[in-house]
């Protein structure tokens, strides 16, 4: 009953864009409610998906498997897991809010804008719901085309160059992905990523893989001292584009480290842990200091998310030090467990937070944080919501932001007390710059004729932001469904990462 | 010789399999024929009749034109089978769209004139010639006939002193190439004793090739790379493109390419098979300097015709990577390459020709400023053609550099596979500033709005709609070049 499931998940939303697109900026009233309508449908068609996903087994549920590609043996293969189960649903779920912020504030050329997302929506599913490595690629470098359009087109007034930034960073590190792919391909005659996770290879070729893959996963995650062209983007995208930037696209790089690098080269993910642990604590500590002096509010939360994400990839390559320290791969998992409720989390959280700050935007025209303060007085709601997604990503308990970093600084003391210590500098520096942020932005008197003259939240904005907060105190309350949903599959992958590939 | 006495008889049966070039050339003394009776008062009579006559020659083609193995014809002179079979259907429909593109172009400029189609189709019958060459005669013919055809092509608005200075930079250089293919040709016929490519590759022993045939390979290998466009032996390509009217621009840069893959096939692949070893060591270094000098250069390039000679100079580095593996499966990744890269050229001149009017070429690059506003349809299409041709799936070109870097990895070429890469990445950068320009940027007011040319934008849509479908689902294509080249 779920045959094409998957298939309709990806191919509804680019079906429903290229609807959106014909329709045309001329009938912008029915095209507006045919891409809400299509993004609603969409992520009312995962509910299904998360009511039947078994939660017993590792193993890849609802898969599609025709052949693509004979000659390369490439299969048009779609599954899910309970590691990317989750990042699909909340690929869907963001989406909806991303249509309604768009809804009026929109004005040159909306058909386009809304097609732009609904197509990304489609290949960001196909992105997490690939099971063949050319199918994967395939999806993963088609969304650079809407994205660069959308940073180029409705972005801010320096957004030619971010959007070139964006693109070429991400190509780079894409093609050397690729170029991985395909010898992994000559190698063992297949593109399934299973294949490519079966196949034995020496230490010398894992490592130049794994670094291949390094590149294309920390341009996108992003990771210190390749994230410079986040903040551009970030900055210059419209709220939307942020909003899934910030949400999914980052997710890719994660869900990459996950999906590839750890089960495909083990054993140089062992050896080379050390460079991502590193690389990770410098983007937690130094990203969160760069962060305390951004006068630009998407700009901060921009450096937010680079430290958060260090995080997720701190979570999935702790484990070779716990498994070495204690033996134990339950606490590898607990990192890893933190790793995947961390995605999640920042996905609702930084989402929420660059609506809040398209919110103010629409209004005044203004990211800078000199020019607010005390919205409060005049949007009592908005800053109510604002207030808690501010908290949430500065990781307070009952809030989704706490559980991930709670789950990773756990694991990491089991490695070493160490990273435990400046993993946990976030829970004062990330304190530090929200608060801060709020401080400034939301309360104190009001500090210009602008902001007396706010007017507070629409039913539109309210119902997203409403959308969203459940959402973060949902799973911040009551983590259980989340973790269950994927322990087997987190199981199955430290089994995997802790396995040796070399050849005998 | 006893080959020659067991050469049947002319029969049709002997001789069917030559269809297209026997029809081809009575085909185009026809039009010349009707061209010159039909005076000043039908123009454009002429240019219909050569398209009539390409859509004909592609189904007597595909009726007659089969082989099911290869044969040879001709007293050896003449090869027919499936690569040249393939190539020729190709070569009628490929010159039947730069028609249909030209035609609007052509006849704004007052040279819609009926030797334009005529003189395309003889270039045409020299690439014909040259794909199912057999024979260094026959090579030497074809290309000869075929760049006889193109000189007088570039030059064909006479009044025009850039296309007369490209035409003659063009006729001086590829006099000297000429020249270097015969030198090298008559070396090898000294060495081998014969002008057959089946008898040379039977002749040619693999291991100790004597200095004599390697010194003739340097020669036919030079040659080889001027046609492409190789550096450093590309420095008419530039100026060519740049000072041909367009549409012969169109012409030279997407249907010859068809002849140059098979005249690197016959010559190196064929006839040179047992010294692969050496003329692939001679192409590795024009490979990647070609993908690193028409990369870069490409870059600082503010004309788009010339920007795009440049971007046909990185595009032949990974043909010539292709080469380069020197296994069936390499050539076919190269075949392939040529295939796609003239799919998305076709349009992208295409582009450029419905963008200009009269009293105006669209080739700078500024004349794209916006020209999403001005002609949305026109923009989507060439967005689809640059990201093609940058690399980036769902379109086809994204297949093309994937069958390059896998043949690379499978003969363990793993530095070039570095440098392929690497290249592609710097050349997404200039495609990436042509959908800039069109969509980001705001129109420059002067530029006058393109016009409308419905039947060709018909065909231009469905260049597009191919370059995404066969994007989307590349397996039939690559089955074919596979097959052909087994």
């Amino acid at each position: 009953m779920h045959g094409l499931a998957l298939s309709v998940l990806v191919w509804l939303p680019i079906g429903a864009g290229v609807i959106v697109l014909l329709l045309g900026d001329q009938r912008i009233g029915l095209a507006r409610w045919v891409a809400l309508g299509a993004a609603v449908v969409t992520f009312v068609l995962t509910l299904p998906l998360i009511a039947a996903f078994d939660t017993s087994t590792a193993a890849f549920q609802f898969i599609e498997h025709t052949p693509w590609i004979r000659r390369f043996d490439a299969y048009y293969a779609l599954g899910v897991d309970g590691i990317s189960l989750p990042l699909v649903v909340l690929t869907a779920f963001m989406t909806v809010p991303v249509v309604i912020a768009g809804w009026s504030v929109i004005q040159t050329r909306p058909a386009q804008y809304f097609a732009a997302f609904l197509i990304m929506e489609g290949l960001m599913i196909g992105v997490f719901s690939s099971l063949d490595a050319l199918l994967f690629y395939f999806f993963w470098e088609a969304m650079l085309i809407p994205m660069f359009l959308i940073i180029g087109i409705w972005g801010g007034p320096r957004r030619v160059y971010a959007t070139i930034k964006f693109f070429l960073y991400t190509f780079l590190g894409s093609v050397l992905m690729l170029v991985a792919l395909i010898y992994l391909y000559v190698k063992s005659g297949h593109y399934s990523i299973a294949a490519f996770q079966a196949l034995p290879l020496s230490q010398f070729e894992q490592r130049w893989i794994f670094l291949a893959f390094f590149a294309a996963f920390a341009v996108k995650v992003p990771m210190w001292p390749v994230h410079t062209w986040l903040p551009d983007a970030h900055v210059e995208a419209p709220t939307g584009g942020s909003v899934i930037l910030a949400a999914i696209m980052l997710k890719m790089g994660g869900y990459g480290f996950l999906r590839f690098s750890l089960p495909i080269t083990p054993d140089a993910s062992r050896e080379l842990d050390w460079l991502i642990i590193a690389l990770s604590l410098v983007a937690v500590v130094y990203i969160g200091f760069v962060a305390l002096v951004q006068t630009d509010m998407k700009k901060l939360i921009a450096y937010s998310s680079i430290a958060h994400m260090g995080f997720v990839t701190l979570g999935a390559f702790i484990a070779y030090d716990i498994v070495t320290n204690t033996g134990s791969l339950q606490g590898a998992a607990m990192g890893l467990d933190g790793a995947m409720v961390q995605m999640i989390s920042h996905g609702l959280v930084s989402g929420a937070l660059f609506l809040c700050v398209g919110v103010m935007y629409d209004r005044l025209h203004s990211r800078d944080i000199a020019a607010y303060g005390g919205v409060i007085n005049t949007m009592p709601r908005f800053a109510g919501f604002m207030v808690l997604f501010c908290l949430a990503n500065s990781g307070l308990p009952g809030t989704s932001g706490f559980v991930g970093e709670f789950l990773v600084i756990l694991a990491s003391f089991k490695a070493s007390f160490w990273y435990a210590l400046l993993a946990g500098t976030t829970l004062v520096l990330g304190a530090a710059y929200t608060l801060w942020l709020v401080k400034r932005v939301i309360f104190g008197p009001i500090a210009n004729a602008g902001v007396a003259s706010l007017q507070d939240l629409g039913s539109r904005e309210f119902l997203v932001l409403a959308m969203l907060a459940l959402s973060v105190l949902a799973l911040g309350v009551w983590p259980a469904p989340l973790l269950d949903m994927m322990r087997a599959s987190i199981h199955h992958l430290v089994d995997q990462a802790v396995a040796t590939k070399l050849p005998l | 010789m006893s080959a020659i006495i067991a050469e049947p008889a002319l029969t049709w049966a002997g001789v069917a399999p030559a269809t297209p070039e026997i029809y081809l050339a009575a085909a185009l003394c026809a039009v010349l024929l009707v061209e010159a009776f039909a005076g000043e008062k039908r123009r454009g009579l002429a240019d219909s009749l050569t398209l009539l006559v390409l859509i004909g020659g592609a189904l007597l083609t595909a009726a007659y034109g089969h082989v099911s193995q290869r044969t040879t014809l001709f007293h050896g002179l003449y090869v027919a089978d499936e690569l040249g079979y393939v190539l020729k259907l190709a070569g009628f429909l490929i010159v039947a769209v730069t028609l249909v593109y030209s035609r609007a172009y052509l006849d704004q400029r007052d040279i819609l004139r009926g030797e334009y189609g005529v003189l395309c189709l003889t270039a045409l019958l020299g690439i014909f010639v040259l794909v199912s060459a057999n024979s260094l005669i026959t090579v030497y013919i074809g290309v000869e006939l075929l760049a006889l055809s193109v000189y007088a092509l570039i030059a064909f608005d006479r009044d025009s002193g850039v296309a007369a200075e490209a035409a003659m930079k063009y006729f001086v250089l590829s006099a000297i190439a000429s020249g270097a293919l015969l030198y090298g040709m008559s070396i090898i016929y000294g060495m081998t004793g014969s002008l057959d490519l089946d008898v040379i590759a039977s002749r040619v022993s693999a291991g100790h090739a004597s200095l004599g045939v390697i010194f003739g390979l340097v020669f036919i290998v030079v040659a080889v790379a001027f046609k492409l466009g190789a550096v450093p032996f590309h420095m008419w390509l530039p100026d060519v493109y740049q000072g041909a009217p367009t549409s012969v621009t169109l012409f030279i840069s997407t249907v010859p390419q068809l002849a140059y893959f098979s005249l690197t096939f016959r010559l190196l692949a064929h006839g040179l098979a047992a010294v692969t070893a050496e003329w692939t060591q001679m192409l590795v270094p024009l490979a990647v300097l070609t993908l690193i000098v028409g990369n870069f250069v490409a870059i600082a390039q503010s004309n788009l015709k010339r920007m795009l000679a440049y971007s046909t100079i990185a595009n032949v580095g990974f043909i010539l990577l292709g080469f380069v593996a020197g296994t069936p499966a390499g050539y076919s990744a190269a075949l392939y390459y040529t295939l796609v890269y003239i799919l998305v050229v076709l349009g992208s001149f295409g582009v450029i020709l419905m963008a200009s009017r009269h009293g105006f070429e669209a080739d700078s690059l500024d004349d794209y400023k916006g020209l999403y506003a001005r002609d949305p349809l026109l923009a989507i299409i060439m967005m689809a053609l640059m990201f093609s041709t940058a690399g980036v799936p769902p379109f086809i070109g994204f297949w093309a550099k994937l069958r390059i870097i896998q043949e690379l990895w499978a003969t363990q070429h793993s530095v070039l596979v570095i440098i392929a890469a690497a290249a592609s990445v710097v050349g997404a950068f200039y495609y990436l500033r042509i959908v800039k320009l069109m969509y980001f940027d705001a129109p420059a007011s002067e530029v006058p709005r393109p016009i409308r040319h419905s039947g060709a934008r018909v065909v231009l849509g469905l260049n597009a709609a191919a370059v995404l479908a066969l994007g989307l689902l590349p397996g039939a294509l690559l089955d074919l070049c596979a097959r052909i080249l087994h």
